[in-house]
């Protein structure tokens, strides 16, 4: 079991995966969308091989209105 | 028929082409439109659409992870037609704004959009004036520029900041006419002039913006007046009671101002000028 925190929210999963296994199970999968991991950005093609595991913070974000 | 008119207007006044180059990028309609406070999509897509610009800003947020509406930004912003800004806005420190903009940029390269080469950096000082905190600005305009970005910096109307700035290797300054979304105008004329004169002395092209603060299409006018490059606004086109008409009275107002400081203003004056001829008059002069 691991625990991280994604957007503020503390979140659970059974074990570790990649963030593209992670934006799948979230139903976040877009071109639109960029992840941060504790801080760094994580580029999409590190998408499949980067890892995420016990006390990460991610962030996951997109484009909305602004000004 | 409504469109028509506007297309129409739009090719009478604009004349000559007097193209507007910002970084890598090159505008006819030097009117650059935030995306956010529309009462609808629907709303905000016909409002870009009735004032011809070619540029609009958009934000960068976190995803809802529950309750996500499916219905996107991106469905409404013709990609063809428009170059997105990525914003930093609600960041109140350096190292935030610098992970923001590198997020914005991560997902403009995602979309394959022009845009991912750029940003409108802010770094906001409180909650309540939305005032620029310049030390953190300036701190995150040089780690920007030294990760190669195009960084426009929205900044206050102070001209020692705003020459930091440029030297610190902004893409463009863009001053404050007065707090954000205040529909205040152009509150400073005489620092945003010293803004102006001191960044485009020896530096004629180097593009100097009016953002924020504008509250109709007279405000407008008057920055471009003053000699401004172009101006960036959301608030007074979204929350207008018919936003999309007044989407089109900034496009005037925006040509108006530029043909105006093109063509040269007349001295100010503290007397009359008559302007029929005096000579021939049938009624005798009244001494003064």
């Amino acid at each position: 079991m691991i625990k991280v925190q994604i957007n503020g929210e503390e979140k659970e999963f059974e074990s570790s995966m990649t963030i593209s296994n992670l934006l799948l199970k979230l139903e976040l999968v877009s071109p639109a969308v960029a992840v941060e991991l504790n801080e760094e950005i994580q580029p999409r093609d590190t998408h499949d091989h980067v890892k995420i595991g016990d006390g990460d913070v991610l962030e996951i974000v997109s484009l909305v209105g602004g000004g | 028929m409504e469109k028509q008119s506007t297309n129409s207007a739009a090719d009478a006044s604009q004349g000559d082409s007097d193209p507007f180059q910002i970084g890598d990028h090159v505008f006819e309609s030097r009117l650059i439109l935030g995306t956010g406070k529309y009462s609808s999509f629907e709303v905000m897509q016909e409002s870009l659409e009735a004032s011809a610009s070619q540029c609009v800003t958009v934000a960068v947020r976190r995803e809802r992870l529950h309750d996500s509406s499916g219905r996107n930004i991106l469905d409404f912003v013709d990609p063809s037609r428009f170059v997105l800004l990525p914003n930093t806005a609600g960041c109140y420190d350096a190292s935030t704004a610098v992970r923001c903009a590198r997020m914005g940029r991560e997902i403009l390269k995602g979309l394959e959009n022009p845009g991912a080469s750029w940003v409108k950096l802010e770094v906001l000082g409180d909650s309540r004036s939305l005032l620029p905190d310049p030390i953190e600005l300036l701190k995150a305009t040089e780690t920007l520029v030294a990760e190669g970005f195009q960084v426009l910096c929205y900044s206050s109307d102070d001209p020692i900041i705003a020459r930091r700035l440029k030297d610190a290797g902004a893409t463009s300054v863009m001053p404050a006419g007065s707090p954000i979304g205040s529909g205040l105008g152009v509150i400073n004329h005489n620092s945003l002039q010293i803004i102006l004169d001191d960044l485009k002395r020896d530096d004629p092209d180097y593009p100097v913006i009016v953002d924020a603060g504008v509250g109709t299409a007279s405000d407008v006018a008057i920055a471009m007046e003053l000699g401004f490059d172009a101006i960036l606004l959301n608030s007074a086109v979204a929350q207008a009671q018919d936003p999309i008409k007044m989407a089109r009275a900034m496009d005037y107002g925006v040509r108006a101002g530029r043909l105006a400081f093109q063509s040269g203003r007349i001295p100010k004056s503290r007397f009359g000028s008559a302007s029929s001829p005096e000579v021939g008059v049938i009624s005798k002069k009244r001494p003064n």
